[in-house]
């Protein structure tokens, strides 16, 4: 399931005084199975793109295909793209409305025309990816459960029509250290045992780092970088211009060179990082 | 659903003219008095008057025509039918006749009256939201409000749901457009099917809507006693309304004109 943009514009209010360019002559691919990570500072335009995908802003000029359709067409069944490239919006929580948890998840499913033998069995699976009990939940309402639940039962609605696509705009905006942690290794379970095409929009650099393959950074409108996690990160100056950084770890590796340590400062994780300064103090043969 | 965005609140065009700058009250009451009038003059000499009058007032406030006659464009079907009842309605000497509907001189001359003083009334009106902003309009009602407060009339209480309801407009547009391309993304349809359909569609548009304006009004009522509010009693104002010189001129002019239109007219 690959998605492609060809020299897509966008601005919003168009035609009005206020009118402002969103997106500038914007192209990329997003191939199947990829983690892609999806930053930029605020304005940048990330949530715009990230709504072209699937079709909810259609391009003043340009193309978008999603699995070589084309959405740019008037009659092109944007209902069945929108099942297959699931959108998580931010504060996901914000859109529950259902009486009970079983029919809040079921509502994409139900809006696929599913019968509700599968409805139930979508929402048990998509509770189960995460981490929630079907049993314990479905019939409570989603209002009484807590900040944390409350994200993760928004999340399952998406992923309970099974896309093959997940988009998540800023996924653990607002949780604390440990339901962060929970989320992102579910969206990395599904990547690496669902085989879902993961695309990330976040402000942590640390989490980018960690499971993205592949980074993309936005600035006013185009794509600034586009590349392997290391190769962007590679950039550091250019980042700090933009008002973004490196992880904090990269960040350690680079000062510890300015002092004189000869260390590579292509180190993503902390344990990268260990690895790295043990074999440039020649302590190994104590470990 | 760009269209929600391009929604403007209120008909307030900013400017920097005479009009502009007259207290909220002054406008206010000159509105008042303006209705009144209509109502007590009779003749078209007197209509004559006060369209002139406000002629020269829409002339002093620099604001184009086009934006005047705006607000009259959606009335004009009760124009139109005030005109035609009275056309036809009314006994009198008979200009012609068609089957059994008369048109009658006294008819035509109230008709034309009717919508002398409704048009009159849209555009003099007009004038006081066109040239005054919404957060001055409602800071000039709560002032001329105050002395009901012995009566029993919350005025502050009032003004302040004014302007909370304006400031929030905007918020839940955008609430709105947000929650919509969330079930959107998730199949869901507020287009098509038939009214029962469409109904039941915009369940999970307004639960949300609802309970997050919910949530809004608890955070804003916590933000707002935080910052020490306690009803508008001993508040005082950063912007203070001021009667300039000018105010007193202009409601001494529009009073004087009023009382001798009202009175010979």
């Amino acid at each position: 399931m690959s998605i492609r943009l060809e020299n897509v514009f966008f601005s919003y209010l168009e035609g009005t005084p206020t009118s402002q360019a969103a997106l500038r002559n914007v192209s990329l691919e997003i191939e199947d199975g990829e983690f892609v990570g999806l930053i930029g500072p605020t304005g940048s335009g990330k949530s715009t793109l990230i709504q072209h995908f699937n079709g909810l802003l259609k391009p003043d000029s340009g193309k978008v295909f999603v699995d070589g359709v084309d959405l740019t067409l008037k009659d092109t069944q944007l209902r069945l793209i929108r099942q297959k490239v699931g959108m998580v919006f931010q504060y996901p929580e914000h859109q529950l409305f259902g009486e009970t948890v079983l029919e809040d998840v079921g509502f994409g499913p139900r809006n696929g025309g599913l019968s509700e033998e599968e409805i139930v069995k979508r929402v048990r699976e998509a509770l189960a990816y995460v981490g929630l009990d079907y049993e314990v939940l479905k019939d409570q309402s989603p209002f009484e459960l807590s900040g944390g639940q409350k994200r993760r039962v928004a999340i399952a609605g998406v992923l309970a029509m099974r896309p093959s696509v997940l988009v998540l705009d800023e996924p653990t905006a607002g949780l604390d250290p440990a339901g962060r942690e929970e989320i992102l290794a579910e969206i990395k379970q599904l990547h690496d045992e669902g085989g879902i095409t993961v695309v990330l929009v976040t402000h942590s650099m640390e989490d980018v780092a960690r499971f993205a393959d592949r980074l993309i950074v936005m600035e006013q409108g185009t794509i600034a970088l586009d590349g392997t996690s290391l190769e962007v990160f590679g950039q550091a100056g250019r980042l700090k211009d933009m008002g973004l950084g490196v992880p904090e770890i990269t960040e350690l590796m680079y000062e510890l060179k300015a002092h004189g340590l000869d260390v590579d400062t292509e180190i993503l994780t902390v344990a990268e990082a260990e690895a790295e300064i043990i074999r440039v103090m020649g302590w190994g043969c104590q470990k | 659903m760009r269209m929600l965005r391009s929604v403007t609140i209120g008909q307030h065009i900013p400017g920097d003219s005479l009009i502009h700058r007259l207290d909220p009250r002054t406008k206010i009451l000159s509105s008042i008095v303006l209705i009144v009038l209509l109502f007590v003059v009779k003749g078209f000499i007197g209509y004559g008057l006060v369209a002139l009058g406000i002629a020269l007032v829409v002339r002093a406030s620099n604001i184009p025509l086009r934006f005047v006659l705006r607000g009259v464009r959606p009335l004009m079907v009760i124009l139109v039918f005030t005109l035609t009842l009275h056309l036809f309605m009314t006994d009198g000497r008979i200009i012609f006749q068609i089957w059994f509907l008369k048109v009658t001189w006294e008819g035509l001359i109230r008709g034309l009256m009717m919508g002398t003083r409704l048009l009159l009334l849209i555009i003099g009106t007009s004038m006081l939201t066109l040239t005054t902003s919404p957060m001055q309009l409602t800071d000039g009602i709560e002032t001329l409000l105050r002395p009901g407060k012995k009566i029993g009339i919350p005025a502050h209480e009032l003004a302040m749901m004014m302007t909370i309801a304006l400031r929030f407009i905007p918020t839940l547009l955008e609430e709105t457009e947000k929650i919509m391309k969330a079930q959107m993304a998730r199949g869901a349809d507020f287009q098509s099917g038939g009214i029962t359909q469409r109904a039941k569609s915009l369940i999970p548009l307004l639960v949300p809507l609802f309970v997050n304006a919910f949530r809004r009004a608890d955070d804003l009522a916590i933000a707002m006693e935080a910052r020490g509010y306690r009803g508008g009693e001993g508040r005082t104002k950063l912007r203070e309304l001021k009667f300039q010189r000018s105010d007193m001129m202009a409601l001494g002019f529009v009073l004087a004109f009023a009382l001798v239109v009202g009175a010979f007219f």
